[in-house]
């Protein structure tokens, strides 16, 4: 063993996986050596040292900094913009509006097929924060002074602020068409009424989210620069090539011109999906200008413009057997994505239609238009809203038919996907053994018993509460390519296009690479997220980025030990099928004494680099992969102030196999802080009555968990289904499941401790000691 | 007595002679006032009272052990200064309001809003930010905790992050998880890796032990 091998390579442990034949699919892996091991991600370094450069933090010679004049209503029509004298301020190099003529620009607002055409800089501002006109100058400090001094003449139009009236007789239009963004969706399976009459206890109750704003800690933005006619832009983004897409699309560039890059990115949660109105402006100001231009938008901003998870108003009707069997559920939701098609109701119903098994299902959504920001994606769309509903009903159920609210869940688990067509089953199904697993390592039976023991006595009341969930994604699917380079010493390039959002994406591929390949993770160099040096890839959501990704990542790895093998063959002179990758070599099965190092290899030394490709092979057919979830926690409740303490929290997990067992982890944890956020303290205010306004557009007023609202006790407890046929790597998707149970756990085990439902978010002191002194009054 | 932070009240120092109030007082022309309402009030309402070049000052910072001196506008945070003209980028735009602890930085070896500072204001002060923290390419102790334990996702918050946990170990080597919790809960985390970190910060305490003290 050389000193070389002992500090490139691992040869302790278990041998390396086979290395199938090319074109066959590889086995799953038995055991892993690194997969799933709890080490510290390959960039961490660069994350806690201050060396990772975000796209806030470029900056370029000569460069010039973009700010935004938003419209400050929450409907208006833009009559008239004056700019003549804030084109003479010092510093400020140019003023662009709908009236210049290079910034007359469609811009079409789009989901699920609906298409409203609009424009860059439209005049019919339907939204508080929809853009007027934007400016270029020296210093961030002059070009809000030139922002400021622009004057608008506005009409200010009848706005209509709340989705639960926007369908009213006489409530404003915000589009000509009325406020309906379409038909109703509707599903149905079986017959609810047959189901409601077969059942032995039926409860209906409404509940209600409150709108949800992103705000990642990295503000949206981006730096743009000219070369010429070719464009590049740094952008905060979850993916590179859909921001390039919408940038050539807008600009009517070939895509060859647009290189966007985005190396690290601070947060993402669904709202960095696309290009913004900002990134097309960043590029039209810096093009006027001839320099570089940085467009990072305000905190404030951030609230108005750039995404929110809409309000949901749901209402459900449940039908139970005393034995816990479901007989029916009907549901309705109405939302509202703000002013343009931006999916106000996606996915709200996909719990009560897929989760627990029930023959009779019905469920009607409708979405309205409202005067406020467009929706964007957020962690999970729909699903915690839906949770809510279903999960604290089911626990509802439990309580009517006097059933474990654990053991209600299990009587019901589905292993196959009910609400889709054909009905296929899960590749895995480990929901069961989240509930049972969870609940054992929770002590939930215990801590129900020593509660009740308890009695409901007292200022402080303990309870807890569970709940369990899925995620309709998760499965991830083709396309995926990777590039895989072999270096002559034996390390390894590994280039992808995907971006890594703080998941740890580029630490689960390193480790898919050293798993295969016998290398130390810190011996991959990566290389992604910028569409003129790497590979193609969808953006990273929908917890799709490591099921879609890793599976090409073994299969690029596998390729370059292929070519590997063939190249020792020659130089050993045997048949290729003989021989073994060992770490850092290869070694005849036959014949231990014919043996070559990596290093050794006459081809890799003469052509400098193999290069190993990967792609993402396809999905089964007719079988569906999704995560599963179920969530414990405590809560202390002051019955006086209303406060809720959460003192510990258990996430029990189905995502397959864990590939990286700290960033895993850590998924779980920031899961659940966002769902404590849902369930206490996160609701955007529209100012309905008067002006329409969000009247808490900051951290100040829209208070997110901090470090004293999370508890210290929190455990992760993964569970591990052996899915051998989602993918070849067998994970599954985690970051979105991690947050769809949490806020009805937090509601569930309020009640647990105070014999109060709440139904609408958020769980705050004010909505509490109102309910816990209708209850006392009631009681 | 002890403040927000968790750290044992200290006044906070503006340099040789000069106080709040008076460096209120010498900037006279309200500017830094009018900037500060500006941000309060929203964009398109209130007419900005803009410095003039000729207004500029020259400032002395003494940061990371160097002095700076550059010349500012009286209304640049300290935060701008280190991002735009020092090139410190390890410092984080968050808020600009003070609400999200992004920008935090040690003056005077306590935890800071570098956002809510004033360049001019910290002149005569000791100021410390991520990079500070280096021991040319070798990370701090603080950094290494962090990286160990994975107390962090997008990184985004980490600085600010970093630079709370450093201050509350310089004043409070073997801070209990209450204390942690407390001198944590100025700086947001949306990825929500407060579990972690309070992890990282019992490792960081240790691993500072055994330097005696040394970030």
């Amino acid at each position: 063993v050389t000193d070389q091998e002992k500090k490139l390579y691992y040869l302790e442990g278990l041998p390396l996986p086979e290395t199938p034949r090319p074109g066959d699919t590889p086995a799953p892996w038995k055991g892993t050596r690194i997969v799933g091991k709890a080490v510290p991600r390959v960039d961490a370094y660069e994350r806690v040292s201050g060396t990772a450069i975000y796209p806030s933090d470029v900056s370029l010679p000569n460069m010039l900094y973009g700010a935004i004049l938003r419209c400050p209503h929450p409907h208006a029509r833009v009559k008239k913009i004056e700019t003549a004298k804030v084109k003479s301020m010092p510093g400020v190099h140019v003023v662009i509006s709908g009236q210049t003529p290079a910034a007359d620009l469609p811009w079409t607002y789009s989901s699920s097929g609906i298409r409203i055409k609009s424009k860059l800089f439209d005049p019919h501002c339907r939204f508080e924060g929809e853009t007027v006109a934007a400016v270029a100058a020296e210093t961030p400090y002059l070009a809000w002074d030139a922002v400021r001094a622009i004057d608008v003449d506005y009409e200010v139009l009848p706005a209509v602020s709340d989705e639960r009236s926007a369908l009213d007789q006489g409530a404003a239009a915000v589009h000509e068409k009325g406020n309906r963004v379409g038909p109703s969706h509707s599903y149905q399976r079986g017959d609810v009424a047959k189901g409601f009459a077969e059942a032995d206890v039926v409860l209906e109750e409404n509940y209600r989210t409150e709108c949800e704003i992103h705000t990642p800690m990295e503000l949206h933005g981006c730096v743009a620069n000219w070369d010429g006619d070719r464009l590049t832009i740094w952008e905060s983004t979850q993916g590179v090539y859909r921001i390039q897409t919408n940038v050539a699309e807008t600009l009517n560039l070939p895509l060859s011109k647009v290189r966007i890059i985005g190396h690290y990115m601070g947060g993402g949660f669904g709202s960095k999906l696309q290009a913004g109105k900002y990134t097309i402006i960043a590029a039209l100001l810096a093009r006027i200008t001839g320099r570089p231009v940085k467009m990072i938008l305000s905190r404030e901003e951030t609230y108005l413009a750039v995404g929110n998870r809409p309000p949901s108003n749901m209402t459900l009707k449940a039908g139970i057997k005393k034995d816990g069997t479901l007989t029916a559920l009907d549901f309705t939701c109405t939302g509202t994505g703000g002013a343009y098609p931006a999916g106000g109701t996606s996915l709200v119903d996909w719990q009560v239609r897929d989760l627990y098994k029930c023959p009779n299902v019905r469920t009607s959504c409708t979405d309205v238009y409202i005067n406020a920001g467009p929706a964007r994606p957020f962690r999970g769309p729909g699903h915690p809203q839906g949770s809510w509903a279903l999960e604290q009903m089911l626990d509802a159920l439990a309580e009517a038919i006097d059933m474990d609210p654990v053991d209600l869940r299990l009587k019901n688990i589905s292993l196959y996907s009910q609400a889709r067509d054909g009905q296929p089953p899960y590749t895995s199904t480990g929901l069961s053994d989240c509930l049972t697993q969870g609940a054992k390592a929770f002590g939930w039976k215990q801590a129900r018993k020593e509660i009740a023991a308890a009695g409901k006595r007292g200022l402080i009341r303990r309870g807890v509460g569970m709940a369990g969930g899925l995620w309709a994604a998760g499965g991830g699917r083709p396309p995926s390519t990777i590039i895989l380079k072999l270096f002559s010493d034996g390390s390894v390039n590994l280039n992808m296009g995907a971006s890594d959002l703080g998941t740890g994406t580029k630490t689960v591929m390193a480790l898919v690479v050293a798993e295969e390949l016998g290398i130390k993770p810190e011996n991959i160099q990566i290389e992604h997220a910028d569409t003129g040096t790497t590979q193609f890839a969808t953006p990273s959501g929908g917890s799709k980025t490591v099921p879609t990704e890793s599976p090409a990542v073994r299969a690029a790895a596998i390729s370059l030990k292929q070519q590997l093998l063939e190249i020792a063959a020659r130089d050993l002179a045997v048949d290729p099928a003989t021989l073994n990758f060992m770490a850092g070599s290869i070694v005849s099965r036959n014949d231990p004494s014919k043996k070559i190092d990596l290093t050794e290899l006459s081809g890799l030394k003469k052509q400098g680099v193999v290069v190993g490709i990967g792609y993402r092979g396809p999905n089964p057919e007719n079988k569906v992969t999704n995560p599963f979830a179920a969530q414990f926690c405590e809560v202390e409740v002051n019955t006086g102030t209303g406060e809720v303490r959460i003192i510990r929290f258990l996430g029990a997990h189905d995502s397959g196999r864990v590939m990286s067992r700290l960033t895993y982890d850590n998924q779980v944890f920031g899961g659940i802080t966002m769902g404590i956020g849902l369930a206490t303290t996160e609701a955007r205010i529209l100012d309905k009555n008067q002006t329409g306004k969000i009247v808490n557009r900051n951290w100040h007023d829209y208070k997110l968990p901090t470090a004293l609202d999370v508890p210290e006790d929190m455990v992760s407890l993964p569970i591990e289904p052996d899915d051998t046929e989602a993918n070849t790597t067998g994970a599954k998707g985690l970051g979105e499941p991690v947050t769809i149970p949490t806020a009805a756990a937090v509601a569930n085990a309020v009640y647990h401790a105070t014999g109060v439902r709440i139904t609408q978010t958020p769980i705050n002191p004010i909505q509490l000691c109102r309910l816990l002194a209708e209850h006392r009054k009631e009681g | 007595m002890k403040n927000d932070q968790g750290h044992p009240e200290k006044k906070p120092k503006f340099g040789p002679g000069i106080t709040r109030r008076r460096f209120l007082k010498t900037m006279g022309s309200g500017a830094a006032i009018a900037a500060a309402s500006d941000t309060l009030t929203g964009y398109g309402t209130v007419k900005a009272e803009v410095t003039r070049p000729e207004e500029i000052l020259r400032v002395n910072l003494f940061i990371n052990g160097l002095r700076h001196s550059l010349v500012v506008e009286p209304r640049w945070s300290l935060l701008y200064v280190l991002r735009a003209k020092l090139g410190l980028t390890g410092t984080k735009v968050g808020c600009e309001r003070g609400e999200c602890g992004a920008c935090t930085v040690l003056i005077d070896k306590v935890p800071r809003y570098a956002c809510l500072t004033l360049a001019v204001e910290a002149q005569g002060t000791e100021i410390v930010t991520l990079e500070g923290l280096m021991h040319g390419e070798k990370l701090g102790a603080v950094q290494q905790a962090f990286a160990e334990h994975d107390a962090f996702q997008c990184g985004y918050c980490t600085p600010g992050q970093i630079m709370s946990a450093e201050g509350l170990l310089r004043s409070n080597p073997a801070p209990n998880p209450d204390e942690i919790r407390r001198a944590m809960s100025g700086n947001l985390c949306r990825c929500g890796a407060y579990a972690h970190i309070y992890k990282a910060i019992g490792r960081a305490a240790e691993l500072k032990d055994t330097k005696g003290g040394a970030s």
